[in-house]
């Protein structure tokens, strides 16, 4: 993100690399509990994002030094597959993806009612299957599903989407391009129950009019999301004749 | 893995007593794999890739392939690493961090499999003798474990191996991408199976992985032969009992090379 115009033509007749519109989304699909062992669990195509999250808890946080008294510990693990990108990526936590969980936890345990469990944990992993540009945001909004599925109770169903700025124009969801030789990175995390901003980051230039314009649209953006993320729990749930969707062979 | 789990008598003593009454918890004959699916080539930006259902027992293996210097010895041979990471997602008891002895060895058996029986002719990813070769890096996603990672594992890391692509394009080696260089599109295919008291069960369930007195895996070739093996747990096997595990490895065997033959060709298949 240079915050500069990087002469790569990102926007052509009102129109975006991959035909989108710039307040378009990519097609988001999601599904709940496609996981045996978790807890809870979901998993979520956002146009090339394909992320998996589990959810265990709340459990006995150990080690037990990491235990809080009073309320639960968020334990989040975002984590990248060695082949999800172009150039292997090394195995294990790099400083990107420590950082990335680190924001994600705690935008979760705002929303998680942590003090009805003390001394318990809630183990988020969030793992990216395939990444192309976005991966927090999908990370975080798949990983909601997954608490929900497990019945942890929160506050909110959170969701996450950025808005950024390519050729001097505010768009929503940057693509991998966008991302690479865009002018603006905005992900923002919401509440929609109580129209919270749970998770906030942001690179690059924008003036204030153009944060306004970004802010509404990511916030438009994951209300968007919010309702697919309901209609993933009640296919799950309104489907009484079959409990276990995990995709399992069986 | 399996070690770390405290398994309760009942489940201990249940599994075991069933087996005395030749059945098995979930209803399988002792020489019966679990529904196996197999889906290959979804993850885009993987070389190769290939996601196995073995019953809830869900592994995904990625291939990515990357220029890189022979190792004196083989100066004119590409090479192979393999790693399995058993991922948090997959089990209550599965912890990040470092590979534990259990990843390192599924990740070793694994290895061996594609390394040894010569699927990849390792000798057409040179590009230029001494200086120049193709690193295949194998990576093995455990999300679900229910039971029997190795015969997950390799089978996910067969048909991935079979579908893998050479990225010439993307590091200018060459004009065009090519399948990756192979020596059989018939491969040595791995089944395991546990003793648990005195009877052979074959594709162990999770709780039969933990109740297990002793683990065998046997991978046999397309004409019945012998190619790998490998012990594990403190428990032990007569000659007769390898005897028994190896034929039902040789006829399972034959099923699940058919089944990852169908999805490397059609992109997915079912067995069972």
């Amino acid at each position: 993100m240079s915050g500069g115009n990087s002469g790569v033509e990102l926007i052509k007749n009102g129109k975006r690399l991959d035909g989108r519109r710039p307040d378009e989304m990519r097609n988001v699909t999601i599904q709940a509990g496609v996981l045996h062992r978790a807890d809870g669990s979901a998993y979520l195509e956002w146009g090339g994002n394909k992320v998996l999250a589990a959810v265990y808890g709340p459990r006995e946080a150990v080690p037990r030094h990491t235990q809080d008294p009073n309320r639960a510990v968020v334990k989040c693990r975002y984590n990248m597959a060695a082949f999800s990108v172009d150039d292997r990526k090394r195995p294990g936590p790099d400083r990107r993806s420590q950082e990335i969980s680190k924001v994600i936890g705690e935008a979760f345990e705002n929303v998680i009612l942590t003090e009805e469990f003390p001394r318990a944990s809630v183990d988020v992993n969030i793992e990216i299957l395939e990444a192309e540009a976005g991966t927090r945001c999908a990370g975080l909004t798949a990983a909601a599903v997954a608490l929900a599925d497990a019945g942890i109770p929160m506050k909110g169903l959170i969701a996450a989407c950025a808005a950024g700025k390519v050729n001097d124009t505010v768009v929503l969801d940057l693509g991998k391009a966008e991302d690479n030789f865009g002018q603006a990175d905005l992900p923002v995390g919401y509440n929609p129950h109580t129209g919270e901003i749970v998770l906030l980051q942001m690179d690059g230039h924008l003036s204030p009019e153009q944060f306004d314009e970004a802010m509404t649209m990511a916030v438009e953006g994951c209300k968007k999301l919010y309702e697919i993320q309901k209609q993933a729990l009640y296919g799950r749930y309104s489907d009484a004749g079959s409990r276990d969707h995990s995709g399992g062979a069986e | 893995m399996p070690q770390h789990i405290v398994l309760s008598n009942i489940t201990r003593e249940y599994v075991a007593n069933l087996a005395q009454s030749e059945k098995r918890i979930d209803g399988r004959a002792f020489d019966q794999y679990r529904n196996i699916r197999l889906k290959v080539g979804h993850i885009t930006k993987a070389e190769g890739s290939a996601e196995v259902w073995l019953g809830h027992t869900r592994v995904l293996a990625g291939i990515k392939l990357k220029p890189g210097v022979p190792y004196p010895d083989t100066p004119d041979a590409g090479t192979l690493t393999t790693s399995a990471e058993l991922n948090p997602l997959a089990a209550p008891d599965f912890e990040a961090g470092p590979p534990q002895p259990e990843g390192i060895e599924l990740a070793r058996v694994v290895d061996r499999g594609v390394r040894e029986s010569g699927l990849i002719d390792f000798k057409k990813l040179c590009v230029t003798p001494g200086e120049k070769i193709w690193t295949v890096f194998l990576d093995l996603h455990i999300l679900d474990y229910d039971g029997n990672l190795f015969d997950a594992c390799s089978i996910a890391a067969l048909a991935a191996t079979l579908s893998a692509k050479v990225p010439n394009k993307q590091y200018e080696v060459a004009e065009e991408d090519v399948p990756i260089p192979l020596t059989t599109r018939d491969p040595p295919i791995s089944c395991t199976s546990v003793k648990i008291g005195d009877r052979i069960l074959l594709d162990p369930g999770l709780d039969e992985d933990l109740v297990m007195d002793a683990r065998l895996t046997v991978a046999c070739d397309l004409e019945g032969n012998i190619r790998a093996m490998q012990k594990g747990g403190s428990g032990s096997f007569s000659v007769p009992e390898v005897k028994t595990i190896i034929r039902v490895s040789q006829s399972a065997g034959a099923l699940i090379r058919g089944l990852i033959k169908d999805a490397v060709k059609n992109g997915e298949a079912t067995l069972g």
